[in-house]
């Protein structure tokens, strides 16, 4: 095997960097505690509350995905991302932290009964209301609190043992048999993953967690819509984390082929979740039913009207014109700037998703938004460089290692 | 319709072929094509052929769909026969996408389907000189065009040298002509029947 850089050392301006972004994270949070948080109107409470909840529901989300990406290419049985899979691995090592912060806020939500935000939580406005009734043992407390303690807890456990499984891969040859064998138990493991992803980020988690902040209002869609905006996230992402890498010297492997499989990833799932978009927008439009149009009165009609097609502008529009040709999805510098504004896009995605619920008469986009923002992508940058550097880049023994180098698209 | 005299090397395996064709082109012959039994990748780019532009066109057909269904639904809606269907506006967009997007794929999967067989010069009741026979079934054959000044003994030497197990001096036909498979008449004098 030739001489590559196994080891990722992070780089000192990296470190300064996500210190910085947490440090200016950290002060706006304080700020908004103190200024919204604390305050007496219950209004601005829930704004400040909100603005965390979509950052960190939005993060965990992601990093979620880019656990989703491996177990789906490994099902596959793809061969051509093991030459980077280090890198959505070590996204995914965020998802118990992300995760531990988001089940905190929530939970802080419900058990303090801050109706404000799930207006469920208000025990005499659901016993006079009798649609809220009928869904009282799906929005309960005691369901959303097991519930979500069990999609993270099982998302960081499944996510874990896969991570674990691959260290294998760096250990020793593997003979015909063991090389089949671990190729055997990755599958399974993926699919153990993934049949929990299905039954929690593709149906119930975003139902409970964000579809409930209008309790009356139910769209099947609503969570494959969550799906997407994650999902083209957090290939967005990986792709930001492997270009910068390659820019590092890094990941010797990985070409111009491998990124334009990315680039793929990013334009399909884009136009797929501009498809979920345009059914739950169509078939509401098209019915005028009082009860469905509730979410989009806001929306299309309000205050977030601006955002929401902005929205479809930057979600959809740019990637399709931008990452159509072949030439696109092989420039680095053009993908770089395509990750950038999809991760940009589904952000503001999220926060109109929640946000155009709990304030819906006025836009709160401002500095805390930024601020929590770059809080979260300061952690994000500070532990997935950590992660990088804990493990080597190239699983050097996978059985299908070659297959990835010498992908050809 | 131009008949051309054609230098035939069929070699029996891509590893021969891919050096054999770089040799072919530093030698400067001018490659007419190459038949492959299946695809082999990265052989357009041995070969120094050009990016397809038939996405382009694609694009094109796609963009094409686009505004037919548009101007042609928006027109009728709006101006020709304005209908109130369930309090709707007469400019309801969102009813129009999928219809739209339909359109859209058709017009580029039907114009694309027609420009690529038009780009591989297939078509029904249209004939092309088959160099060899086998190039459907196990040997790679390459196709070399000779000029009036092109040894045809140096270069047929010059393929077995570059590991052709069989080549051949062929006069055909370039491109494709209309006639039909049951009544054969070849446009070209040297009638040369080839061994399967």
């Amino acid at each position: 095997m030739a001489s590559i850089k196994e080891k990722f050392e992070i780089p000192g301006n990296l470190k300064t960097w996500s210190y910085a972004l947490i440090g200016v994270g950290l002060l706006a949070l304080i700020l908004g505690f103190v200024q919204k948080g604390l305050s007496k109107d219950e209004h601005e409470q829930a704004i400040f509350i909100g603005t965390v909840m979509y950052n960190t529901i939005f993060w965990t989300l992601v990093c979620n995905a880019s656990m989703f990406f491996i177990c789906v290419t490994t099902l596959a049985m793809g061969g051509w991302q093991h030459v980077f899979r280090r890198v959505p691995e070590a996204i995914s090592t965020l998802v118990p932290i992300f995760g531990s912060i988001t089940l905190f806020v929530l939970l802080f939500v419900v058990f303090t009964g801050k109706h404000e935000i799930y207006h469920w939580l208000d025990t005499k406005a659901v016993d006079a209301d009798p649609i809220l009734k009928g869904k009282s043992g799906f929005l309960s407390v005691k369901f959303f609190t097991i519930w979500s303690i069990l999609a993270i807890g099982l998302w960081s456990f499944l996510g874990y043992r896969i991570r674990l499984l691959s260290n294998e891969a760096d250990q020793g040859k593997f003979d015909h048999l063991t090389g089949a064998q671990f190729i055997y138990r990755s599958a399974v493991r993926a699919a153990m993953f993934l049949g929990w992803f299905g039954l929690t980020v593709g149906s119930t988690v975003p139902w409970l967690w964000m579809m409930s902040i209008t309790p009356h209002w139910y769209s099947t869609m609503y969570s494959w819509y969550t799906f997407a905006s994650s999902f083209v996230s957090g290939v967005s992402l990986m792709a930001l984390w492997v270009i910068y890498l390659k820019n590092k010297g890094y990941l010797e492997y990985t070409t111009q082929e491998h990124l334009h499989d990315i680039g793929k990833f990013m334009f399909a799932f884009s136009i797929f979740w501009t498809y979920l978009w345009f059914s739950q927008y169509m078939l509401i439009w098209y019915a005028n039913i009082p009860e469905e149009t509730v979410y989009f009165k806001s929306r299309v009609q309000g205050a977030y009207k601006g955002i929401f097609f902005f929205n479809l502008i930057i979600n959809f529009l740019c990637p399709l014109l931008i990452l159509m040709k072949r030439a696109a999805k092989r420039n680095y510098t053009l993908v770089t700037f395509m990750a950038v504004l999809i991760l940009f896009g589904h952000w503001i995605d999220f926060y109109q998703m929640v946000m155009g619920s709990i304030s819906k008469d006025e836009v709160t986009l401002g500095w805390l938004d930024f601020g929590i923002l770059s809080l979260f992508v300061g952690l994000m940058i500070l532990f997935v460089a950590r992660a990088l550097a804990s493990k080597p880049l190239v699983p050097k023994y996978h059985p299908f290692l070659k297959e990835g180098i010498i992908h050809h698209t | 319709m131009a008949i051309k005299k054609f230098v035939v090397g069929c070699f029996d395996d891509e590893e021969v072929l891919f050096p054999a064709v770089k040799k072919v082109r530093t030698a400067g012959y001018k490659i007419h094509d190459i038949y492959t039994p299946f695809a082999v990748h990265g052989l357009d780019h041995a070969m120094g052929l050009r990016e397809t532009s038939l996405h382009t066109a694609g694009f094109i057909y796609g963009i094409t769909g686009t505004t037919t269904a548009l101007s042609c639904i928006s027109w009728i809606f709006t101006k020709d026969w304005p209908l109130n269907i369930g309090g709707k506006p007469h400019f309801a967009l969102p009813a129009w996408i999928p219809i739209t997007f339909e359109l859209t794929v058709l017009f580029a999967a039907v114009g694309m389907v027609l420009t690529f067989c038009y780009l591989c010069q297939l078509a029904p009741f249209v004939k092309k000189h088959h160099f060899h026979a086998r190039a459907t079934d196990d040997l790679f054959v390459m196709v070399i065009e000779c000029t009036d000044n092109t040894n045809t003994d140096d270069l047929q030497s010059f393929l077995t040298n570059a590991g052709a197990v069989e080549t051949d001096l062929q006069v055909a036909e370039a491109d494709w002509w209309v006639g039909s498979y049951d009544k054969d008449e070849l446009p070209f004098e040297n009638k040369k029947v080839l061994a399967a």
